[in-house]
């Protein structure tokens, strides 16, 4: 995992998430899903790219679930984009590069 | 200028990456344009991304899960000097003699991204969808097309699965490792599946069966909460409650792009010529399952795979001469 993507947890969910100055984008994801081992290279370049307006963090399902139960997670992956701790953007499944930044787009 | 390359590959699935294996090792740089990740069988890695255990591929005694397959394929294709680009054509031209046009990213560009002297299709097949109201709406709310990917979400659930073939009943059986019970809903009384995997089902205590129906809508306001099922043999309406449904009833070839460009079967498939993997087009070959409605094996793929870098190369080496 490159150094721009912090790892939560559900200890650590909600303070990293509301504390943030910037919008922050959660991967949802588990060991056993390809498709999120898919897009995995595509957000560790997107974190580079946005560096300080974006911030990405990941959610392993299998070991944080109470986040993912409350926020309805039931497709993984799943990306999230919070602003000011509320979840504004909701995507579903692995997208390319380029419409995963067109859809937050509004929020960079 | 539009980059020159002799053999282009489109797909990265068994067929693509063995395409791509046998062609850098016949020192023809291939350039693979192997797609853009997506939660359907259209993207890197093909099919096989969105399964778990594959017993049946040769030369792996306890099995090997899909996607650790398609990642060996990659790295051994990127050891004969392979070049993977994750990108995806958008429009290709084969109106005109070799080399071929073809478009990455904006398809109205002038100027084409790459030129092909000789091209191999491999983009594979998707799965598809029911078509009944509701079910793109609900799409990542409890429909699914990827068991492995949400089967986890299901744990003592009562789920469902559309279909009977192969596919739909490695979908319910795997999901019984979490689903209370899983229902197979199929439009015939009997199954397309393999013995093996009848078997299996039927031996389940988890896996019932609803024979002779269609699913005609799925109900749900923010998450599937049942599906509407309909009798072929009575036009019985009955609402089957249940929180996911998995759509399993067969695939499409990804040909939209070759459409008018070169001969498709009636049912979208690339027509081949006779034991060979040529297409209509001379310097156009074809593999995989976009070529196969029959075998769709990973196995049969990677087997025409192979036939496909070995016709271009001959294709080549005659025509150089």
């Amino acid at each position: 995992m490159s150094e721009n993507i912090v790892a939560l947890s559900d200890a650590t969910f909600d303070e990293h998430v509301k504390s943030s100055d910037v919008p922050v984008l959660v991967d949802f994801w588990a060991e056993w899903c390809g498709p999120c081992k898919m897009i995995a290279p595509v957000l560790e370049e997107i974190a580079e790219e946005q560096a300080g307006k974006l911030q990405i963090v990941k959610l392993n399902i299998d070991d944080n679930l109470e986040v993912t139960r409350r926020f309805d997670v039931m497709s993984i992956p799943t990306l999230i984009l919070f602003k000011d701790g509320q979840p504004e953007v909701r995507l579903i499944g692995a997208k390319p590069k380029g419409q995963l930044l067109q859809e937050i787009s509004a929020y960079l | 200028m539009a980059e020159r390359r002799q053999v282009v590959i489109i797909g990265s699935g068994p067929a693509g990456l063995t395409a791509a294996i046998y062609a850098a090792r016949a020192q023809l740089e291939p350039l693979v344009i192997e797609g853009e990740p997506s939660s359907n069988s259209d993207q890197p890695g093909g099919q096989l991304m969105l399964t778990t255990e594959v017993e049946n591929y040769p030369g792996f005694v306890d099995g090997v899960m899909g996607p650790e397959l398609m990642g060996i394929m990659r790295n051994q294709a990127i050891r004969f000097g392979a070049e993977l680009r994750t990108a995806k054509v958008s429009r290709l031209d084969l109106s005109a003699p070799s080399p071929f046009p073809l478009w990455v990213g904006d398809p109205d560009a002038v100027e084409p991204t790459v030129e092909a002297d000789a091209l191999i299709v491999a983009t594979g097949a998707r799965s598809l969808m029911l078509g009944v109201p509701n079910e793109e709406r609900l799409l990542g709310y409890g429909v699914s097309t990827c068991a492995t990917c949400d089967g986890f979400f299901f744990r003592e659930h009562n789920i469902a699965v559309a279909g009977g073939g192969d596919s739909a009943l490695e979908e319910a059986l795997f999901l019984t490792r979490f689903a209370t019970k899983v229902t197979v809903v199929h439009r015939r009384d009997e199954l397309r599946a393999s013995k093996i995997m009848q078997e299996r089902a039927f031996k389940n205590p988890k896996i019932e069966f609803r024979w002779n129906s269609v699913i005609v809508d799925i109900v749900g306001d923010t998450k599937v909460s049942a599906i509407k099922v309909k009798s072929t043999t009575t036009d019985e309406v009955s609402e089957l409650p249940v929180s996911g449904l998995f759509v399993a009833i067969g695939h499409e070839p990804n040909s939209a792009l070759l459409k008018g460009q070169l001969e498709l079967e009636a049912n979208g498939y690339v027509r081949t010529i006779e034991r060979s993997s040529k297409t209509s087009v001379e310097g156009v070959f074809a593999c995989g399952d976009v070529q196969d409605s029959y075998y769709r094996q990973a196995i049969t793929s990677a087997g025409s795979g192979c036939m496909a870098a070995i016709d271009a190369e001959r294709w080549l080496e005659e025509r150089g001469a």
